[in-house]
């Protein structure tokens, strides 16, 4: 195994370069989008340097209560940054339901990954648990936006066709049946495309980020086929969960429509 | 067969006694946004009065299950939606969302040429005009066979002489079955005509009654 290339403070710099010229190239177009752009790279380098030392914290306080408490935060985040990324409004009822089906959906997923996959000693050890929480999570968090945008806004649009479904005595689950497919479609679409594509098309992160750490391409394979299932499955088992017990919110005790 | 006793709807509708009766032809009438919509909507429990009580064969609706309530006594809105798709499997959607078997191709061509429509069943739906779309949704209801129609102007979007076929047609396929019609009209002439009890409703209030106006002559 080699041994990990450090990199230099200016080379990092040096990667800026490619802000730089996106924002130029927006500037003589007259695309308004600097701030958005400014704003996103400032965020995401902020938040990954306070990850890198919340990280080198953990690892080295290795406890069960801190590998938890890290995931919840991040569950917390994610249900957040959803609800604010979904451009619809949400009802308080649907809300809840985003914020179940992400915890339960990730959470059993994890375990299992942690438990059976990867077989992890301890469980809670840091270097593994966390980043593998944060892939699920991320990758759960957008399928689950994807989804609830689709399922609220099939559940407007096509109001007219559930209350017709709903007249002719269909069940409030048989009438939301099509936007509720349609919506498990949207939000799981993105997972698969992205496992039909990998290893051709592009590297993925996790892949690339063992080998430039100088693992072994095929350790490095090993582990992100088990991740990439891991992620269809929570991506998967959440978005169900949000789709099935979602569409329940549109409708009230009474089987009655409430969009 | 529906009892209403002090129901209120919002500002949208009050009525203080109503009853419906069942194997008859009630037409309700009145100024467009006078709440004659409302009244079908709160028969098929679409939506629930803020007081009063409204009672399916003496049940007060609460204690019935909204599905089971809508199976027995099945609405066509106004407007008419039609599913993607073809005519047969527009025809066939109704018996799908209600649960019951499939009918079969011959009594979809019978229920066809009942509402007047001359289509192929391969046909595709949304391509059909607004008049072939409303007889096609009330084909798809006829075919659910409930105890009660809740007809929301059914003939709205369709020429004089149509009209009157597929009324007439209509009223004597309900005569002969022995089923419940509860139709929302425009005209005051066709409720006239057809209605045993036609009820008028102005400004979200009941305000006319007339028992056994005629009969379908």
């Amino acid at each position: 195994m080699q041994e990990i290339n450090n990199l230099p403070i200016w080379q990092l710099v040096a990667a800026y370069l490619f802000i730089l010229v996106l924002l130029a190239i927006i500037k003589i177009k007259e695309i308004p989008r600097e701030k958005e752009i400014t704003l996103a790279t400032v965020r995401m380098t902020l938040q990954l340097v306070l990850t890198g030392y919340l990280l080198v914290f953990l690892f080295e306080y290795r406890h069960p209560v801190l590998s938890v408490l890290a995931v919840l935060l991040m569950l917390a985040f994610a249900v957040d940054n959803t609800i604010k990324r979904v451009r619809i409004l949400l009802s308080r009822q649907l809300k809840k339901v985003i914020a179940l089906s992400m915890t339960a959906g990730t959470i059993t997923c994890l375990l299992f990954f942690v438990l059976v996959v990867i077989n992890l000693s301890p469980w809670y050890e840091p270097r593994y648990f966390i980043p593998i929480a944060g892939m699920l999570i991320g990758n759960s968090m957008t399928g689950i936006s994807l989804g609830v945008s689709r399922l609220a806004e099939g559940m407007r649009t096509q109001k007219a066709l559930v209350e017709t479904a709903l007249m002719l005595g269909a069940t409030p689950r048989a009438a939301a049946k099509t936007i509720v497919n349609s919506a498990f479609d949207a939000a799981i679409l993105p997972t698969i495309n992205s496992m039909v594509g990998m290893g051709i098309v592009f590297l993925p992160g996790m892949m690339t980020g063992q080998i430039l750490a100088g693992a072994s391409p095929v350790t490095a394979i090993q582990y992100q086929i088990a991740i990439m299932l891991g992620i269809t499955g929570s991506v998967a088992l959440t978005v169900i969960l949000l789709v099935q017990l979602g569409y329940k919110t549109f409708f009230n005790e009474e089987q009655q429509l409430t969009v | 067969m529906f009892d209403l006793d002090k129901v209120r709807y919002k500002n949208i509708l009050s009525v203080n006694s109503l009853c419906i009766p069942a194997g008859k032809v009630t037409c309700i009438i009145g100024e467009s946004g006078g709440g004659k919509t409302t009244l079908l909507r709160l028969l098929n429990k679409l939506i629930s009065p803020d007081t009063g009580e409204i009672r399916f064969h003496g049940v007060p609706l609460p204690q019935i299950n909204a599905v089971m309530l809508r199976r027995k006594a099945a609405m066509l809105s106004q407007e008419p939606v039609i599913f993607p798709g073809t005519v047969r499997e527009n025809l066939l959607a109704g018996l799908r969302f209600s649960e019951k078997p499939p009918a079969s191709d011959q009594a979809l061509q019978d229920t066809l040429q009942l509402v007047c429509l001359e289509k192929q069943l391969t046909d595709q739906a949304e391509q059909l005009s607004g008049g072939e779309k409303q007889r096609l949704a009330l084909g798809r209801l006829l075919l659910l066979d409930p105890e009660a129609f809740l007809l929301d102007e059914p003939s709205s979007a369709l020429d004089e002489e149509t009209e009157k076929l597929l009324l007439g047609t209509l009223y004597h396929h309900i005569r002969a079955t022995g089923k419940t019609l509860v139709m929302v009209t425009h005209s005051k002439a066709l409720a006239l005509q057809y209605g045993n009890l036609v009820v008028v409703i102005n400004n979200g209030r009941m305000c006319g009654l007339q028992e056994d106006a005629c009969a379908g002559n």
